[in-house]
């Protein structure tokens, strides 16, 4: 990636990329104004990267939360296919995320090429969801009266995320497809060290069919932007599992003033195949009651 | 008012016709060996011969277990789920892609209007391999245990009234569950699954995971009698599935029946009416009545009787009988000479037993193979028409007073494939459906059909459930 971005053999004077925010979606810079450097690991310089300010993430979340009629409305299998073709996209910028996860992390031309991957996959795993979640979730409730019963999944709404530090793009997907395959919106917040992978995949997005303000997402520090997203009375879950302590702790406190469903699960192996705990973490249920006679 | 259209014709460019001479098997078009034959398909709309297809023998079938075998055992059930639902998302998408050729060549080998295999099978067969791509590495969470394994190869047959389409209900599911295939589609309508294996050459489907072999009943007795194969899939007549059902019983063989129907419709007289009527029409003239679950029978409120057979007939005076490829056209070709013939022997067995017919004012085509949309008033239970299946555009009318009785003429018939009720009131539509025997209830509508969710019937209609997590059961070691 950084040979790229330099002078080439001819001495052609490579065109570097901005790396923006992705909210409602548009690519805006932070209203702040603000940026940070992104480095890679080992120190050098990658990009500047949009540091996102308290009021970048709340139109944030208003973008999330507009979107949020249309994209619940839709139905599963209009998801579904939806997904997949973000899947499709994925494997066709194969090389480009394998670079900025190799720049990120270091990792070997093969690590990374297996990282993305398992990206696409992960994501091609939770297209698949969009049509089934309600037969495996929902139930037909044999009540002793004379009433028909049922209890369906549905999205809570806008949900906030935390992007994990320790995977930069197998974590990032692993966190923000369990929200959106249900019909929630999101908010991620990019791992601040290693945000690169997360525009492109905002990038991804934008050019897919999923509608602008689903995903949005930001970058900066999560010590600064967290809390306002913890605290915002908009918000309807929250994942704290990429929060180190005792930031973590603070955060589930502020979200218990709206009672954010809060995620804290551990930062763990990516790699595995994920249960449904993140699926469900972010479902409501919902019981209708209908009676039965002539 | 009458309206006039100018023809509306769907170009049959995009269909290159040609002979098929050959099955698949192994991957790969191979000629028919000793004991096979030629048999022609034609356009029931014209009876031009549009294809010369070869008719399996023993030996092709033979052929076609030990690809579908060997495929099984080094290939398919062995690849992890994620990777095989891989291939089936690929081939949704190449049915997505060539979804007009499919539609142009259903229609001109089915006789079904393009409007309904352009808006009805072909997506609906895409959507069915998109929904079990997504089972395959999920079949730990469908509630069969942790890891339910395959079953092998499946036998399966298919009808023709919806060539495309039965084909994914049947293959998708095998699939995804890791089971290998070998299927025989209607000897009236072979072209879209020779079509379909093309598209498995496309998506790089390993060989021998898919094999076609097309023929008549001898060919899919040959199939669903062979010692090779694990499990036998059938949809068709009740008489052929009692048959299979007899030569599976001497097997251990997994065994999977859709049979025929006799679906009552049932019209409370608080049903509005133009909602009804349009369920009525769908329920009995869709795919010229050529459906097992069509609403053949019509139990209409004694009370609301006169005003919904009113309505009835002047919307029957709207369809829009002809060439199956105008873009305008409601109801298309019978697909067979032999079964027009059927169609016929039954409505006059209806004027015979004294119910009356009635049909629109309607020109028929010169050539090929045509019935009027046609109902039949003062029908009792003891007519023929209201017993066996006529699968075709005749819908027999009866009526009743109460609910209690609904339900007791509903359920009279050996089969229970699916129903109908047509009520402003919920809490009836719920009384109905838990006492009406049928896989299927359709509630102010009517032929509704979606991936997930669960197809199949009671009684004399067969057993076995295809579509949802309940469809899976069919291909799966669950016992």
């Amino acid at each position: 990636m950084s040979t790229d971005q330099g002078a080439g053999a001819a001495g052609r004077i490579a065109v570097r990329k901005t790396y923006k925010l992705y909210i409602g979606g548009a690519f805006p810079r932070s209203e702040s104004g603000r940026s940070y450097a992104v480095t890679d690991h080992r120190g050098g310089f990658l990009a500047n990267a949009a540091l996102a300010s308290r009021k970048d993430a709340r139109d944030a979340v208003v973008a999330a939360r507009k979107a949020f009629a249309g994209w619940s409305a839709a139905t599963a299998y209009n998801r579904g296919q939806v997904l997949y073709r973000v899947a499709e996209l994925l494997e066709g910028r194969r090389a480009q995320f394998a670079a900025e996860v190799r720049a990120a992390s270091g990792a070997a031309v093969r690590a990374a090429e297996a990282e993305v991957d398992a990206a696409v996959d992960r994501w091609v795993w939770y297209a698949g969801w969009a049509d089934k979640l309600t037969q495996v979730r929902g139930s037909a409730n044999p009540v002793a009266g004379p009433y028909f019963g049922f209890s369906l999944p549905e999205p809570t709404g806008v949900v906030a995320v935390l992007a994990p530090v320790s995977s930069p793009l197998l974590g990032l997907v692993s966190v923000i497809a369990p929200a959106i395959v249900s019909g929630n919106t999101v908010v991620v917040l990019a791992a601040e060290r290693c945000p690169l992978p997360a525009i492109t995949l905002s990038e991804v997005l934008a050019t897919s069919d999923v509608p602008g303000g689903v995903v949005n997402v930001l970058t900066g520090r999560m010590a600064e932007i967290a809390p306002w997203l913890a605290s915002h009375m908009d918000v309807n879950a929250i994942d704290l599992s990429a929060a180190p302590e005792p930031l973590g702790c603070e955060l589930a406190e502020s979200a218990a003033a709206n009672l954010k469903r809060v995620l804290r699960l551990g930062d763990g192996d990516w790699s595995a195949e994920p249960g449904l705990e993140r699926m469900f973490g972010y479902l409501e249920t919902k019981t209708v009651w209908h009676p039965v006679g002539i | 008012m009458k309206f006039e259209y100018a023809p509306a014709p769907e170009s049959r460019s995009i269909v290159s016709l040609r002979d098929w001479n050959g099955l698949f098997i192994g991957g790969e078009f191979v000629p028919g060996t000793g004991g096979s034959g030629v048999f022609k398909t034609v356009s029931p709309a014209t009876e031009e011969v549009l294809a010369e297809v070869t008719s399996a023998g023993a030996e092709d079938v033979d052929r076609a277990v030990a690809a579908a075998r060997a495929a099984y055992e080094r290939t398919w059930s062995v690849m992890p789920g994620r990777e095989r639902g891989k291939y089936l998302f690929r081939i949704a998408r190449i049915l997505q892609e060539r979804s007009r050729e499919l539609a142009v060549l259903e229609t001109l080998d089915n006789g079904k209007p393009i409007r309904e295999s352009r808006d009805v099978d072909v997506p609906l067969a895409a959507a069915h391999f998109f929904y079990h791509a997504g089972w395959s590495d999920k079949l730990s969470y469908a509630g069969y245990g942790p890891s339910p394994r395959p079953l092998g190869v499946a036998g399966q047959v298919i009808p023709w009234n919806f060539p495309l389409l039965m084909l994914a209900w049947k293959i998708a599911p095998a699939l995804a569950c890791g089971n290998t295939v070998v299927l025989k589609p209607a000897e009236t309508t072979p072209l879209t699954a020779l079509l379909f294996a093309e598209i498995c050459q496309q998506a790089d489907l390993p060989p021998g995971v898919v094999n076609i072999v097309t023929g008549a009943g001898d060919t899919g007795r040959l199939l669903v009698g062979h010692p090779g194969i694990d499990k036998v899939a059938f949809t068709g007549s009740t008489e052929v599935g009692k048959e299979i059902a007899r030569t599976c019983a001497r097997s251990r063989r997994r065994l999977t029946l859709e049979l025929g129907g006799k679906a009552a419709n049932v019209v409370f007289d608080d049903a509005p009416v133009d909602q009804a009527v349009e369920g009525i029409v769908n329920g009995i003239f869709f795919n010229q009545g050529h459906v097992c679950c069509a609403g053949s029978r019509l139990l209409v409120q004694e009370s609301a009787a006169e005003d919904v057979l009113a309505a009835l007939r002047r919307r029957m005076a709207t369809l829009r009988l002809g060439d199956p490829l105008d873009k305008n056209t409601d109801v298309g070709a019978i697909n067979s000479a032999k079964q027009l013939a059927k169609i016929r022997t039954l409505a006059e067995s209806g004027d015979a037993d004294g119910a009356q017919r009635w049909s629109p004012p309607c020109v028929l085509p010169d050539r090929g193979f045509w019935f009027p949309p046609t109902v039949f008033t003062g029908v009792s239970q003891a007519h023929r028409i209201a017993r066996e299946e006529i699968f075709g555009p005749v819908l027999s009318v009866l009526t009743f007073r109460t609910p209690a009785e609904a339900v007791e003429k509903a359920n009279n018939t050996p089969y229970g494939l699916s129903a109908g009720v047509w009520t402003e009131k919920g809490s009836r539509i719920l009384w109905m459906a838990g006492r009406l025997r049928a896989g299927v209830v359709w509630a102010n509508t009517f032929n509704r059909f979606d991936p997930s969710s669960p197809f199949g019937g009671y009684k004399e209609s067969g057993y076995g459930r295809e579509g949802g997590r309940h469809g899976l059961e069919a291909y799966l070691d669950v016992h």
